[in-house]
Parts: structure tokens; C-alpha cells; sequence
């Protein structure tokens, strides 16, 4: 049996996560995934004003919490730490480690070679087009615009990492699956066309990727009984060779793990459940047989698998102009009129003042924000706070919108209040181009460093 | 009788680009055939009408007594684009909840469906 901790769902989840998980109670891997679509450019932009930047720097706190667990016991951990500079990231950790007299002690494996950004102008003139996967527009239309472009790469350069001895591995854009997937291939030793075992490394990856919102975190069934989530358990699961697996928390933590809590996660950003791509396997989500296996315990068995397509999935980032979004609250009576109608004074008065913009969203929230039409009539709200948004390519267009909110306050419907937050801020958008290309085209590399 | 779907099932939605997705689970297993038969695509693609600009896709998996819809053009464009509060579509989920359904007094009964209040 193989346990495989997750630590971390995204970078800003809970720093305590990872110490907690290695000390309590018995641990082979710590799986940190804290990489999301847009948090690669946010990494680009770092690395662009230091060279040295361009990791997850939470990172190098987490291996200092968990330092003791790795070189006394023998705990691996993976993470897609690197972002855009894997080897800054590792060269971080070994200074970190090096200062808790861990010198030596250390085996760091960096996968590198999902990085596209320095071969996009090649790839293109070869005929990848990098064709946006929703809109259908080639990357032509962006390419003076990009910021970071990614491979999302597979369980093969991390396996080799661990083959190479590393009890560190640092990867960037590795899908979050493949960081569960890939120690438990190692440790079983999984053939490449082992398709049902990799697709339950897959899907044991993807339960615990998002950390504690499989083990009650966010959990909607019977939400009110799901106990202690200040001292929330983060996910464990206890694989076996045969592909079966046991989605499990520590002793003495809070939050639950149960077939709905499982479940919920499981349909998280599900597309297709037939075909759940990866790089290394398609996995058949109906398949997933669930079944209880004592208190905070689920048996996960019956996955099935097929091979994958000859392709990886890119994700490019580009600058897409910018956005602000101003607030203002308006209390009861007629709290939703007067939000209503102060959107209309504000759409005129910058009509007034002759700016256009790409697009505008005004919502009412407390009243019909997130459902719409469907929450009914809200007109004895206590209490609604109209949120304004603008987004263009043109930055002073935002910026003069910034000033028309504040005016509001004196010049606009009565009842209004919570505007103590000064004018918005105005935010440069670095969007998402989801893209495939050749896999034959990316090569990944692993260094170990001392 | 009408049926509520917050009283039969749980839910759960994310983000794909413009896409949100809404997965829906029976609270009881026997239930998933009422979800099945009755929390249909057009249904769905009713209940949103106004809210999304695209379609809407069902897939099922009896397997986790579960439905899963795919909203298109849910969310202002996606990801950081989007200028709504619920950019990530994290909250469609409590929305498809609000669903009532007419289910047929015998089979109600049946299932032991709870009525909506």
C-alpha cells in the first residue's frame, strides 16, 4: 500500500496544510498542487521582473514545515511548484533547506520542457497553430500578447524523477492528476499501457487535487453535521496495486470523507465523464464504483481506462486590456430600485462623458447576483449593493470610470452606503487561451540536483 | 406532486472557460431515476433560460447516481475576463436546486419523494 497526501489545492490554500499532513500519522508522498489556469501568468509576470521569480514561493515554506518528515522519514513530495521557472523554485529550496542544516540531505528532481513561451514563433512557422479550443481563432490573433504559454505535461518526467532517486520533485505546468498519479505508477510499477491502474491514479488525483473539498470542505450534503472544519482533514488516499484505492483523513481531524463528500468532488469541472483526458490515460468517470469502508473511509475500485490522444493540452496566457469593478451599497426601502436606478444614472453619465467600453456588467447583489431571474422578487430586500464592472483594451477609459462611482454617494438615489473602500482598482486581465498541440513536440527533461 | 430538487439532491458546479458545469447527486439512491427522467437537457436549458447564452449538455452516471450539465456561455466570457461575482460558476450549483418538478402522485409516493413546500 502506498499513502499519498494532499496538501495543498491552489496556491493560497491553507499554509498549515502540509505540516499537518505529515505529522499526522503515517505518510509516503505529500502532493502539493498549486497551480490554476490563470496562476501561471501571474508567475510570468513575476519572472519578468526578476529573473528569479516565477514559483509558487509558499513552496519553500511548506518543505521548511515538512523538512523533518522528508529527511527523517523518508516522506516524498511533489509539487507543481515551479510555475514558470522550476529551476529558480528548486534553487530556492536547496538555499531553504541548506539554512535547516538539511545540506546534503536532499535529492531535488526539476521537470523542465513544458515551457513553450521561447518556441512559439517556431512552433507556429511549423504549423501549430495553437488554435483557441473554444473560439476557434488561431494564436496568431494574441500572439504579440502572450505572456506564458504552457505543455500541460503527463506522470512520465515525475516517475523519473523518483526513479532517480529524488525525494523532492518540482514540476511546472504537470496536470494536477498526474502529481497523485505518478509516485503510485512508480511504486507499483505500472506499465505505460496499464490503462485501468493509470486511470485510477488519475482519478485518486483528481478527488484529492483541490485538497479539503473532498474531505467536507465546500460540502454541500447535510453541511451543517460535517464536524470541526477549523481543524478540517486534508485528503489521503491508501492505493494499492491493483488500482483500488481508499480515500481517507488523519485521526483526530475534522471534516468528513463519505460518498457524498467524495461524489461532489468527483463531478467538480467534469466535462464529458466518459472521456477524462490526460496526457497519460482517458479515464471513464462511469466507471468510479464508490462504496463506504468505515467511518471516513471510501473504497474507490472498478475505474477503467483508455489510451490517451496523440496531443497535449496548452494553456497560453495573454494580456486582454483591463477591468475595474466599483460597489456601492443601497439599503431597504426599495433597496433594489435604488441600485436599479443608480445603474442607470451611471450608464448615462458615462455615456455622457463619451466612453465606450468592451463591456459593461452591472448585478445586484443580495438580490440577483448569482441566480438571476430565479431567486423572484427581491423588491423588500433589506439590503442590495450594486456592483459595476467595465473591461477594455483602452486603460484611461477604466481609469475615468474608477472616478464616476464615489459621485454617486451625494449625487445618486438616497440610502446608499459602503463605499468606505476608496475608488476601485484598476486590474490589467491576463486571459486564458486553451490550446492542443502535437505531444510528439514537447520535450520534457528531469535534472536532480543535490 | 412538485418536487423540489434542493429536497432530492445535492450539487455541486465548477468553471471550464465560458463553461460552467453543474454536477447533481440523489440524495438517496433510488432517487436518481427521478433526476434521470425528469431533470432532462431542455428542462435544464428552460430553468436558464436569460442566465447563459449557450447550450446546455447532460451526461449521466448512474454509477454516482449522478447527472452532470454543462452550461455554455454561463459565465460573462470565463475565467478573468468574466466581470461577474460568480466568475468560477461555483454557485450555479445552488441555482439548479431551485428547480420544481412535477412528478406523478404514484411515483412520488413510490420513492417516498418529499413534497415542496
Amino acid at each position: 500500500m502506498v499513502l499519498v497526501a494532499a496538501g495543498q489545492g491552489f496556491w493560497g490554500d491553507d499554509l498549515d496544510a502540509p505540516r499537518r499532513q505529515v505529522e499526522g500519522g503515517p505518510v509516503d508522498y505529500l502532493m502539493l498542487d498549486y497551480l490554476a489556469e490563470v496562476t501561471m501568468s501571474i508567475l510570468q509576470k513575476q519572472k519578468e521582473r526578476d529573473p528569479s521569480l516565477g514559483y509558487a514561493r509558499d513552496f519553500i515554506g511548506a518543505v521548511e514545515s515538512v523538512l523533518p518528515a522528508v529527511l527523517d522519514r523518508g516522506v516524498k513530495v511533489i509539487a507543481n511548484a515551479g510555475g514558470v521557472n522550476p529551476p529558480a523554485c528548486a534553487a530556492a529550496v536547496k538555499v531553504a533547506a541548506e539554512k535547516s542544516g538539511a545540506k546534503g540531505r536532499l535529492r531535488i528532481g526539476v521537470v523542465i520542457g513544458d515551457d513553450l513561451l521561447d518556441r512559439l514563433d517556431d512552433l507556429i512557422a511549423a504549423g501549430h497553430s495553437l488554435t483557441n479550443m473554444e473560439t476557434g481563432e488561431p494564436l496568431s490573433t494574441v500572439r504579440d500578447r502572450v505572456l506564458s504559454a504552457n505543455a500541460y505535461i503527463g506522470s512520465a518526467p515525475i516517475v523519473e524523477a523518483l526513479k532517480g532517486g529524488a525525494n523532492i520533485v518540482i514540476t511546472g505546468r504537470s496536470t494536477d492528476t498526474a502529481l497523485t498519479m505518478a509516485p503510485l505508477r512508480y511504486e507499483f510499477d505500472w506499465g505505460a499501457k496499464s490503462w485501468d491502474q493509470l486511470a485510477a491514479g488519475i482519478v485518486a488525483g483528481h478527488i484529492i487535487e483541490c485538497g479539503a473539498q473532498c474531505s467536507g470542505g465546500n460540502c454541500m450534503y447535510d453541511w451543517r453535521s460535517i464536524p470541526d472544519l477549523a481543524n478540517v482533514g486534508y485528503p489521503l488516499v491508501e492505493a494499492r496495486r491493483d488500482g483500488t484505492f481508499v480515500v481517507t483523513k488523519h485521526p483526530n481531524t475534522g471534516g468528513r470523507v463519505s460518498i457524498p463528500t467524495i461524489a461532489e468532488q468527483l463531478v467538480y469541472e467534469m466535462g464529458d465523464p466518459h472521456s477524462y483526458i490526460t496526457p497519460d490515460v482517458i479515464a471513464d468517470f462511469t466507471t468510479i464504483r464508490l462504496a463506504e469502508d468505515g467511518e471516513n473511509r471510501v473504497l474507490v475500485s472498478g475505474i477503467k481506462g483508455t489510451p490517451p490522444t496523440d496531443k497535449l493540452k496548452v494553456s497560453v496566457a495573454y494580456r486582454a486590456g483591463f477591468k475595474a469593478v466599483g460597489t456601492l451599497v443601497y439599503a431597504w426601502p426599495d433597496a433594489l430600485d435604488k441600485a436599479q436606478a443608480a445603474d442607470r444614472i451611471l450608464r448615462e453619465r458615462l455615456d455622457r462623458l463619451g466612453l465606450k467600453f468592451e463591456h459593461i456588467l452591472s448585478e445586484f447583489v443580495g438580490a440577483t447576483a448569482t441566480h438571476g431571474p430565479l431567486a423572484g422578487d427581491q423588491h423588500n430586500a433589506p439590503e442590495v449593493q450594486l456592483r459595476f464592472g467595465v473591461r477594455d483594451t483602452d486603460r484611461a477609459a477604466v481609469e475615468r470610470f474608477t472616478r464616476e462611482i464615489a459621485p454617486l454617494v451625494l449625487n445618486g438615489p438616497p440610502g446608499v452606503t459602503g463605499f468606505a473602500g476608496g475608488r476601485p482598482k484598476v486590474e490589467e486581465i491576463v486571459a486564458y487561451w486553451p490550446a492542443l498541440i502535437d505531444k510528439a513536440v514537447v520535450n520534457t527533461k528531469v535534472d536532480i540536483i543535490q | 406532486m412538485r418536487i423540489r430538487l434542493l429536497d432530492i439532491a445535492h450539487a455541486r458546479s465548477g468553471d471550464k472557460g465560458d463553461t460552467a458545469n453543474v454536477g447533481v447527486i440523489a440524495l438517496e439512491p433510488r432517487w436518481y431515476e427521478v433526476l434521470e427522467k425528469f431533470v432532462t437537457q431542455k428542462r435544464v436549458a428552460e430553468h436558464f433560460r436569460g442566465m447563459i447564452e449557450g447550450n446546455v449538455e447532460r451526461y449521466e452516471l448512474p454509477n454516482l447516481k449522478a447527472l452532470n450539465f454543462l452550461l455554455h456561455g454561463a459565465l460573462d466570457g470565463g475565467g478573468t475576463l468574466s466581470l461577474k461575482t460568480d466568475a468560477q460558476g461555483k454557485v450555479y450549483s445552488t441555482a439548479l436546486l431551485r428547480m420544481v418538478i412535477e412528478v406523478p402522485d404514484a411515483e412520488a409516493k413510490r420513492l417516498r419523494l418529499p413534497a415542496a413546500k
